[in-house]
């Protein structure tokens, strides 16, 4: 039986619909895949937020990499935050301590919320994390200060050729999107 | 004798079916495609001088260092306003308008495969952009956020403006959307009986290839607003770094539409003047198949090349690499077509009618458009480039000498078919070489302050560019009055002139020469035979 012209409108016509929601869907699926992806491939920079396991694979005395720590204040946080110490050198493996400080310098309470970020993005898989206060959000009262912890080794399978790794923090108020 | 009669009676009832409607209603509920090309064609006309407008206000601001005229707010407002309103409202409407008024008449179809959603997707057009433009009267402003809307721009960092730009988005989208379905199913359906595929026309062929690209990137633009606008309104964190989310991500996401988006803009000019070089040179089109494939595979590549505007994002090396070495890859196919045109003219009869001189003119210029885009494209470079008056020039030079000098083209070639009268052939040379000169005034001097490192979408500049500017905003206005040239040929055209034959052009080719100019309202209703 051949179908009538209205029936071969009507069926590209469907056939069409279908892909435009497929395509709005794919739009929105980029999103969990770009998550996925990043974290496969440690593209983004992002480190991930939760602790990693201690290391097991020893330390590598022969190579030095050096750390550097930086902070950023989103806008209209009114906090000060600050590493202590802006740069050390490390072997691959070997477990540090570092600290930052932060104040709320305002009168309100405030809930913060660091959100960590490494480059060279492709070091990002290899900065290990055993305790990090941007795991968790960071209320402090108007005026209280606080000395937060950062618990990190860097993986002996770093590549060659990265030798400097910088992390960043950038700060965010979350209060509202906390207490709501 | 009886049946004479009967004939003539149908024939009258067939005429006043026609002509029914008058006035206002007559365009409101029209479902024909001639109409609605007519009304695409001028609502484009009337955007591009709105959108022009406000490129005045932008060089009038750039005429001198220092600021003058508006604030910086402002003029971020008439940059992201400029570039929206070209895109959106000028160039795509103006190529919907040609594919209403072409396609049917060239594949041999009585009219658009669903004639009422084609009133649709050009009446929701007004709308869209009322929304958009109103936005300049409430709060904050119109959007500032760049045509680009990056976020956080347009959602921490927003005026207000986001709710009126999402929706103006969406609207336009489906509008395209619709519009796109139609061509598809147009082509697929409706072609007479003997129009295989490679006979189509290849100003067919591209239309059906873009109206794919539309279909397959409109809905992720669609999405791509939807979550800007819950992240601005409704508390989500899809781009929010605080809440787990990545700005960089929506770069990816934008450019996932955003790259194809161009080749939208470009593949119809493709097709345009692959109908007018050949007509005006009096030889069939050089190579009909590459053209074709190439305009497909230019059309699939264009969605693995997007990164290519986010070089300066932070990528790691190989995504660097990949996405530049797919990016020179697009200039294969394209290189393809520019020797067809080439191969086409050569040892042809060329005639300099206005059509051929703005093809000739698209030729030269795209191309040069094209190799900027090229030296874009090389990575280490691009970080010196990005974000200057390099990418301004560039870009300006495909869209501006590229996809609209072949509307240009286009509609002074089928001008004579539309209107029943020749156009005033001095007018439109005047128009034409006013166009010329002063768009290579404008855009050209734009390269070098690029590399000289003055940056885009600044109201202000250092001193050391102060001439080139000044050159530069004399070329813009002197453009932006040439182009009112255009406006008056068309007025006196459509008012009367040389009545034009069925086939003004001697070496045109296709099924619209073969009917009267003005081309009747129904065209086709039996299908025209094709050997
Ligand atoms: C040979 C072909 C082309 C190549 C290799 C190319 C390459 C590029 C590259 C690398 C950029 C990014 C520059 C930067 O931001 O640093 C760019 C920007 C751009 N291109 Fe092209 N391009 C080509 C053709 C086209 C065509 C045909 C169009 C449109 C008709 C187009 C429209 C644009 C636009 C609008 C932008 C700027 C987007 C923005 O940031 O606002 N390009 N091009
Ligand atoms: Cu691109």
């Amino acid at each position: 039986m051949t179908k009538t012209p209205d029936q071969n409108v009507q069926k590209t016509v469907k056939k069409l619909v279908l892909v435009v929601f497929a395509m709005f869907g794919f739009g929105f699926a980029m999103v969990p895949l770009y998550d996925v992806f990043c974290d496969i491939t440690g593209l983004n920079g992002k480190t991930a937020n939760t602790a990693a396991q201690v290391n097991d694979k020893g330390v590598d005395e022969s190579r030095i990499v050096t750390v550097q720590f930086i902070s950023h204040l989103s806008k209209g946080i009114p906090w000060q935050f600050e590493p202590m110490v802006r740069e050390i050198k490390v072997h691959p493996g070997e477990m540090k301590l570092v600290k930052f400080y932060a104040k709320n310098e305002s009168s309100k309470d405030i809930i913060g919320q660091a959100v960590p970020s490494v480059s060279p993005g492709q070091a990002a898989l290899y900065f290990q994390k055993i305790e990090c206060f941007c795991f968790n959000h960071q209320p402090l009262k108007a005026r209280e200060d606080v000395e937060m912890a950062l618990q990190f080794y860097v993986d002996p399978e770093l590549p060659e050729h990265i030798s400097t790794l910088t992390l960043s923090y950038t700060l965010y108020d979350v209060t509202e999107s906390v207490e709501s | 004798m009886t049946t004479d009669v009967i004939q003539d009676t149908d024939h009258q009832h067939d005429e006043h079916h026609d002509h029914k409607m008058t006035g206002l209603k007559r365009w409101l509920y029209t479902t024909n495609h001639k109409d609605i090309g007519s009304m695409y064609l001028w609502f484009s006309f009337i955007m591009f001088l709105v959108g022009g407008a406000m490129a005045m206000v932008i060089r009038a601001e750039l005429f001198q260092p220092g600021l003058q005229i508006i604030e910086p707010d402002f003029f971020n407002q008439m940059t992201t306003v400029h570039g929206l309103i070209m895109v959106f409202g000028a160039i795509m409407p103006a190529f919907t308008g040609l594919a209403n008024w072409m396609i049917p008449m060239m594949v041999g179809a009585p009219d658009m495969a669903l004639p009422r959603l084609n009133n649709w997707s050009f009446w929701i057009l007004p709308f869209a952009f009322s929304i958009l433009l109103m936005s300049f009267f409430i709060g904050g402003g119109a959007p500032n956020f760049g045509w680009t809307f990056y976020a956080p721009l347009s959602t921490t960092y927003s005026n207000g403006s986001t709710a009126f730009f999402v929706f103006a988005v969406h609207i336009m989208g489906i509008s395209s959307i619709m519009g796109a379905i139609n061509i598809v199913v147009t082509i697929m359906n409706m072609r007479a009986p003997g129009m295989t595929y490679m006979k189509m026309p290849l100003f067919v062929w591209t239309f059906f290839i873009t109206a794919y690209l539309l279909i397959a990137v409109m809905p992720v633009l669609a999405g791509t607003v939807t979550m800007v606008l819950t992240d601005t309104y409704f508390g989500t964190s899809f781009f929010d770094a605080a809440g787990g989310g990545d700005p960089v991500m929506f770069q990816h996401i934008f450019w996932f539409f955003g790259h194809p988006e161009v080749y939208i803009m470009i593949l119809p000019a493709f097709g345009i003047v692959s109908t007018t070089i050949p007509a005006f040179s009096r030889k069939p089109l050089f190579g009909y198949s590459s053209m074709v494939y190439a305009t497909a595979s230019i059309a699939f590549l264009s969605f693995i090349v997007w990164a290519h505007h986010m070089f300066t994002t932070g990528m790691p090396l190989f995504g660097e690499l990949f996405f530049m070495y797919c990016t020179m890859l697009i200039a294969v196919p394209t290189g393809v077509k520019v020797f067809n045109w080439v191969a086409t003219m050569w040892r042809g009869a060329i005639s300099f009618e206005t059509p051929m001189l703005f093809s000739l003119a698209f030729v030269i210029l795209f191309t040069i458009g094209g190799f900027s885009g090229l030296m874009l494209a090389m990575t280490p470079v691009d970080f010196q480039y990005h974000d200057t008056y390099f990418v301004v020039a560039h870009f300006h030079y495909v869209l501006v000498t590229g996809a609209l000098f072949s509307i240009y083209a286009g509609a002074y070639y089928w001008l004579p078919k539309w209107t029943g009268y020749m156009y005033d052939d001095a007018l439109s040379k005047w128009h034409f070489w006013c166009s010329l000169i002063s768009v290579n005034l404008l855009f050209f001097p734009m390269h070098f302050l690029g590399l000289a490192g003055m940056p885009r979408r600044i109201p202000d500049y250092a001193l050391q560019f102060a001439d080139f500017n000044k050159w530069v905003s004399i070329g813009g206005f002197a453009f932006g009055l040439s182009q009112l040239i255009f406006l008056a040929v068309v007025i006196k055209c459509i008012k009367g002139g040389k009545k034009a034959e069925a086939k003004p052009w001697d070496g045109a080719e296709g099924l619209e020469w073969t009917v009267p100019s003005p081309a009747p309202y129904h065209t086709f209703e039996k299908p025209p035979k094709i050997d």
